[in-house]
């Protein structure tokens, strides 16, 4: 992860945002003691920018542009050995699918993934179950 | 004959007809007529995660209004993301009725409404609880005899574990099938780790990865073929290979099989039941080496 400089106010902590991911998530994300077991355990960390526990911690904080401008978010596959190892029940997948979906949700399109830029001949290769899910998880 | 209503998914329709002809044989062979609904849609693929997004969630509901028009209580998949799908959205909209009358104003053309009223079968499920591996490995004429297996179970089957019919972090249902089967289950520390599912389409790189990761796995413990039960791992963990050679020069190819094609094979069924010809790794010489082909 770069070095980056964060400060950190009660009003980010306290902001829209951190209410609005708890809310789609469902999920108290205040109850994250940082263990990072599901880091440790995530089959994608080797391909993400910042680790799931690190997510989590900067839902906490708030970090509002960092967060949505990650490719963590989208490298995630809900595979949630994560949600079933976390000692404190926190749902780390369902907090990523929160900060996906705002993205997804902003206005105008913010698809991680352009089904046009696909080569044809690769599109007739995938079966739909890979497709669907693809377009479901990454398109709006 | 017992009837069990099956739900084959858009995948075993095209792709993975290996998947939905292995199951059809082989139960048939169990005495289970498994008759295919007369109408069904795409489950979605994939469970929606989101605390309020309703509209992911009618297209796994509207199966479940077909099963009850069906006059069914019950019904089965072996497909791992459709079972996972459907038995997610059926949690949620039992638990919460808000969700449940939102999808009932959004179906308002449905003549039949939802209320919760039908379970979702995984079939691996079914076979140990309703059929017993006992009963199976009675079936047998083929035995596996000297055949290693690996299973690998990814994500779905086993997370979260709500529609966990197995432990999450050993599960052991399809060691046990294979074992009923006369084959060899051979231990598979990265059973339970995810394939990349559907970065396939956008990120192969990634699949390659854990192809070569989780494949190897299996090759380091002499497996002779691994067996799932998700035809998006299925895809990942046979037409990846090639990339993962790429990556890996040291990479040895092994053959994938839906585990219904190694019921098949015990129970004697036609050639025509197994379809080995739709795999992209040839399963045949590693199934003729124990003079099973």
């Amino acid at each position: 992860m770069a070095t980056t400089t964060v400060r950190i106010s009660s009003a980010r902590v306290s902001s829209p945002f951190v209410a609005r991911i708890e809310k789609i998530s469902a999920q108290n994300l205040l109850a994250c003691y940082q263990c990072g077991k599901c880091s440790a355990g995530c089959p994608m960390a080797a391909h993400m920018d910042i680790l799931p526990n690190q997510i989590i911690r900067m839902a906490q904080l708030g970090m509002h542009e960092q967060l949505l401008a990650s490719e963590a978010i989208w490298t995630c596959v809900s595979c949630m050995t994560c949600n079933t190892r976390c000692p404190k029940g926190v749902r780390i997948a369902e907090t990523i699918e929160a900060l996906r979906e705002t993205r997804l949700r902003t206005g105008e399109r913010n698809d991680c993934l352009k089904i046009g830029d696909i080569l044809p001949g690769a599109r007739a290769d995938l079966p739909p179950i890979a497709m669907i899910s693809a377009l479901r998880k990454l398109s709006s | 004959m017992t009837k069990l209503i099956y739900y084959p998914g858009c995948t075993l329709k095209n792709h993975a007809r290996n998947f939905d002809v292995s199951t059809v044989s082989s139960m048939g062979k169990l005495d289970v007529e498994v008759a295919e609904m007369s109408r069904w849609n795409c489950c979605g693929t994939v469970h929606c995660l989101s605390s309020d997004n309703v509209m992911n969630r009618v297209a796994p509901v509207t199966n479940l209004i077909r099963v009850k028009e069906e006059g069914g209580s019950e019904f089965m998949t072996g497909c791992a993301m459709c079972y996972n799908t459907l038995k997610r959205a059926n949690i949620d909209v039992k638990q919460r009725a808000d969700m449940l009358e939102t999808i009932n104003e959004f179906v308002y053309l449905e003549e039949t409404k939802y209320a919760g009223e039908v379970d979702v079968l995984h079939l691996l499920e079914y076979l140990r609880d309703r059929v017993t591996f006992d009963a199976m490995g009675k079936r047998v004429v083929k035995p596996l005899a000297g055949l290693k297996v690996a299973c690998y179970y990814g994500c779905l089957l086993v997370r979260p574990k709500e529609v966990a019919f197995d432990d999450v972090e050993n599960p052991t249902v399809m060691e046990d099938l294979v074992s009923a089967l006369g084959a060899t289950p051979v231990p598979f520390p990265l059973k339970a780790d995810c394939c990349g599912a559907y970065h396939t389409v956008g990120k192969p790189e990634i699949i390659a990865d854990r192809t070569n990761r989780i494949m190897g796995s299996a090759a380091e413990e002499e497996a002779d073929l691994v067996i799932v039960s998700c035809p998006l791992c299925a895809y990942n963990l046979d037409f990846r290979q090639e990339d993962a050679k790429r990556m890996n020069p040291d990479f040895q190819h092994l053959p994938v099989l839906y585990f219904t094609q190694l019921m098949a094979l015990a129970f004697g069924c036609d050639e025509s039941a197994l379809r080995l010809d739709l795999h992209h790794i040839d399963p045949k010489p590693a199934l003729a080496a124990r003079g099973l082909v």
